[in-house]
């Protein structure tokens, strides 16, 4: 009854899954520091809440969102806010972002924890108001707010929801390990999901073969219910959104397009557990399971993390031989990406941390020239041509690479995994669609400083004519009424009777009062940062309206609100500058 | 903007493998020719090794590139290969020298070493030195079942004299092959050419000797195929349509007739062309689509180089005029993405269940 469609391409990585499923979900010692980054997902900072030296509940809310795209941030445990400053994160961008370090004091005094029985009782606005309020983001890698993502609806009503428990990558286990053991809450979960539409929509678990026992358990839970499970053969990259969403109903989401667009919503399983701890438990967001494995680990297993748990604290707690360390991957193998320190901290989105030895995974291998093999167009599940993208990237040909469709790369890494050359296809991947991104950016800019020079051109015209025809005026009336020109020359006079010294002083004391005090500045920058805040705003608001538009459209948007992030994000570090 | 590592999980796969795996894959045939036709491929094929490997290096170091981490790659040796078993056996030194010279240094390493030579380098060799020396690379030997009673096939010592000129060729040692002697039919019926000439007298289908080289390198190509080096598309469709313009123009094999399908698949270079030359990835089209119509576009130009061309056999200019090609089937064989239009039809957006 439930078919499979089979997507192109994918890979069959060794999947190394078993060594750390042999223990229960663990849970690590409380670390000493916490600390909680501001932005851990797509969309906007948070604007932190609490001050330093404040004392802080588990769960209370320490970072609130100021905008449509983003999710708030919860104290993952009590103690005291003892910094509120940039610090190096395993986000993708590699960056410093703004964080809040907690220094727990080992009580874990909860804030008040609203259980809700009757649930059911809940209109979808007020389940949505939780969710948004419990600070809960996709937990599969993106981290897409999960809130927004459950009020998407464009032409087309959400007629399925989908459920993903594929957890294709090697290594990763999270899922798997809280499906065994927490069936009954995913399926909660789920349940909550279902409430908040009433055109009671087909909700299907995707789950990969290879987990019988997850399968079984998710089964056992899901008896009395709706919820459709369904197989799907194991291969990489099956648990891609758009893969998944093609491998269960056929149905392809159209480039440029978001799945809603199709009526379809996808939906991560440790998310769904989030919203029924949120929902039915009352507790935000504050912890992920997350897999600790790789040879270099004494121990390999998951364990409950709390949010902001430096990397290096969930090492030492694994017993990690720092000799056989390799390298250190946060996130999984294939898509995860190198942690130059261990010091950042585990975030909602970090399913993963990966510390393989060198016999797990090699050094990489030095890039040789591609030979156009095409083993990665046979693998890629986009059925894109990898090796032609990869001539036009390095050529950085803009034009081509669209006509070859790079947008619609999932980066997933099937290409680069077979390359017999060994070239990081994704790499160059991502850097072309920055600069792609760069370039419309500017191209946008451009247009925008053109229209604004024209207007301003108008404007001017439009003054000088005005101006013009006032004069005409004032002289048709002089021409009837003379009078002297005595009084427009005295202001003129008074200047010719000041002495040299004091037009020097008047000049000192103009550059005196030009120069703004500290408090100015800051007071200055604090209303820039809040004027490029409302524009992002305005620049989101847009876009999510702009859902079912074109994609040139979509993109010319996505374009302009990069911009106002990106400016925003410059305001808001001269605005802590100013404040050191 | 700070670039993170790639990802570190990888197949283990190489480029090395490949070459490897290539390389013995033309053993099979190398083993027919020189079975057939004496040492003569062998003593090319090591020439041509030695000769392909110091061309590369000089041109490396020339270059300023690390030479001996490109020599491992093999891509030299690949070539050498080929062109070896290419060249007519006990083809005179200087014209390996010179067939190597024209493949590495000029067709390879002028455009930048391996995945930027726009055309095969081994076939650069080979039509070049067809066009410079046709007199000496129209000269094969005769098979050794039909060599007359009183010549024998030469030995190693005697193949090598033969090759550095210290000998000289005895008359009977060389004649036509089947594509000549079909290509200089004089009005025959195919029967009565089949009939009067003992290369195809004592044939089993096609031609004495050459029946079996094309076996082996049919052999070895399908061990590629299997092993998963090349995809299957190029090589059929050149097959194919060989097969098909030959029996187009079959008719039952009258005097205008230019053989029969099987009589091309097994002469010449067909097999060895089709599993080793077209599959060269770096100048071949790249997608399923465009590797189609890649094969076929060879395929019928070796029929019609073959059939109404001055050359007997055709790989080598049939090849090079479809590598030319190549960039411009890329260009129009975009396979179909996912989420995009099929042609013809519209994608299932809004409103479309």
């Amino acid at each position: 009854m439930n078919r499979v469609w089979d997507t192109p391409g994918g890979i069959h990585p060794p999947a190394n899954k078993r060594q750390s499923l042999t223990l229960p979900i663990g849970y690590p010692k409380l670390p000493e520091r916490l600390v909680v980054p501001l932005i851990q997902h797509i969309g906007e900072h948070c604007i932190a809440c609490v001050t330093i030296g404040q004392q802080v509940l588990k769960g209370e809310l320490i970072g609130v969102v100021d905008g449509a795209l983003g999710t708030s941030v919860h104290a993952p445990s009590s103690g005291i806010v003892s910094a509120i400053e940039a610090r190096p994160v395993g986000h993708q961008s590699g960056s410093l972002a703004p964080c809040i370090e907690i220094l727990t004091d080992g009580l874990e005094r909860w804030v008040s924890r609203p259980k809700t029985r009757d649930y059911r009782q809940l209109a979808p606005s007020q389940l949505l108001e939780r969710i948004a309020q419990s600070g809960i983001c996709g937990l599969g890698g993106a981290g897409f707010p999960t809130a927004t993502k459950l009020t998407f609806n464009g032409a087309v009503p959400i007629s399925t929801i989908i459920i993903n428990a594929t957890e294709c990558e090697p290594y990763v286990t999270a899922d798997e390990s809280l499906m065994r053991e927490r069936a009954d809450e995913i399926i909660a979960g789920i349940g909550i999901i279902a409430l908040l539409y009433d055109n009671t929509p087909r909700l299907v678990i995707g789950i990969e073969e290879t987990k019988p026992e997850a399968c079984a358990a998710l089964l056992a839970a899901s008896h009395a219910s709706a919820i459709e499970i369904v197989q799907i053969p194991s291969k990489y990259p099956s648990g891609g959104e758009r893969q998944l969403i093609y491998t269960l109903t056929g149905k392809e989401v159209p480039s440029g397009r978001i799945p809603a667009s199709i009526g379809i919503l996808c939906i991560n399983v440790a998310t769904t557990y989030a919203i029924k701890r949120a929902i039915i438990d009352g507790e935000p967001l504050i912890s992920r399971v997350v897999t600790v494995t790789g040879k270099a680990c004494g121990t390999q297993r998951n364990y409950q993390t709390l949010i902001g748990t430096p990397v290096q604290h969930l090492l030492d707690h694994s017993g990690l031989d720092d000799s056989r360390l390799s390298k250190l991957i946060m996130g999984g193998p294939m898509i995860g990406f190198d942690l130059p320190y261990a010091s950042v901290p585990v975030v909602k989105t970090s399913y993963c941390i990966l510390a393989p030895d060198a016999s797990e995974l090699a050094p990489t291998a030095p890039e040789r020239a591609c030979i156009r093999c095409g083993f990665c167009a046979e693998v890629c599940p986009v059925s894109l041509l990898p090796q032609q993208l990869l001539w036009h990237a390095k050529t950085a040909d803009h034009q081509r690479l669209e006509e070859h469709n790079l947008f619609d790369c999932i980066e997933c890494g099937a290409c680069a995994y077979v390359c017999p050359s060994h070239i990081p296809l994704v790499q160059y991947y991502r850097a072309s669609k920055g600069e792609i991104d760069a370039a419309r950016a500017d191209k946008a800019n451009a247009r925008q400083a053109r229209q604004r020079f024209e207007f301003h051109q108008l404007r001017l015209a439009r003054l000088e004519r005005e101006k013009n025809q006032r004069r005409k005026a004032r002289r048709a009336a002089a021409g009837s009424n003379p009078s002297p020109s005595s009084r427009i020359k005295a202001p003129k006079a008074s200047i010719m009777r000041l002495s040299s010294a004091d037009i020097i002083a008047a000049a000192q004391g103009r550059t005196t009062e030009k120069k703004p005090t500290a408090e100015q500045t800051l007071n200055k920058l604090r209303r820039n940062v809040s004027t490029l805040q409302m524009r992002l705003e305005h620049a989101e608001r847009r876009l999510a309206a702009a859902a079912g538009e074109t994609a040139d459209k979509q993109n010319s948007l996505r374009a302009t609100a990069e911009d106002a992030r990106q400016k925003l994000h410059r305001g808001e570090q001269r605005l802590t500058e100013q404040y050191h | 903007m700070v670039l993170q590592a790639p990802s570190a999980a990888h197949s283990g796969y190489s480029t090395e493998r490949i070459m490897h795996r290539v390389l013995l894959a033309t053993i099979p045939g190398a083993l027919a020719l020189t079975w057939h036709f004496g040492w003569g491929s062998l003593i090319n094929v090591l020439l041509c090794s030695l000769c392909a490997l110091a061309c590369e290096a000089l041109v490396l170091r020339l270059r300023c590139r690390p030479v001996g981490f490109y020599l491992r790659d093999c891509s030299a040796l690949v070539t050498a290969v080929f062109l070896g078993l290419a060249l007519p056996p006990l083809a005179p030194w200087w014209i390996v020298v010179v067939g190597c010279v024209f493949s590495i240094v000029i067709a390879k390493q002028l455009y930048g070493g391996l995945g930027y030579n726009p055309c095969n380098p081994a076939m650069v060799g080979y039509a070049a030195l067809l066009l410079c020396f046709p007199m000496q690379m129209s000269r094969w030997l005769v098979p050794h079942s039909l060599l007359p009673e009183d010549i024998h096939q030469p030995g190693l010592w005697e193949s090598l004299n033969l090759v550095f000129g210290a000998a000289d060729w005895i008359d009977g040692m060389t004649g036509a092959t089947p594509l000549d002697v079909l290509k200089q039919q004089t009005g025959m019926m195919i029967e009565q050419v089949y009939a009067s000439q003992p290369v195809f007298q004592q044939a089993g289908w096609a031609g004495v000797g050459w029946e079996w080289v094309n076996l082996g390198f049919l052999a070895g190509g399908l061990w590629l195929l299997r092993m998963r080096v090349f995809s299957w598309h190029a090589p059929l469709a050149m097959l194919a349509t060989l097969s098909l313009t030959a029996l187009v123009y079959w008719d039952s094999g009258s005097s205008e007739s230019f053989g029969s399908p099987v009589f091309h698949l097994f002469s010449g270079a067909s097999m060895m062309g089709a599993f080793f030359i077209l599959t060269d990835p770096v100048s071949s089209a790249t997608s399923i689509k465009g590797k189609l119509v890649y094969g076929a576009m060879i395929g019928a130009l070796v029929f019609v180089i073959r059939s109404w061309g001055e050359y007997p056999d055709a790989i080598a200019f049939a090849v090079l005029l479809a590598n030319f090609a190549a960039p411009t089937i890329d260009r129009y064989s975009l396979p179909r993405s996912y989420g995009h239009a099929r042609r013809g039809t519209k994608t299932s957006g809004d409103g479309d269940q």
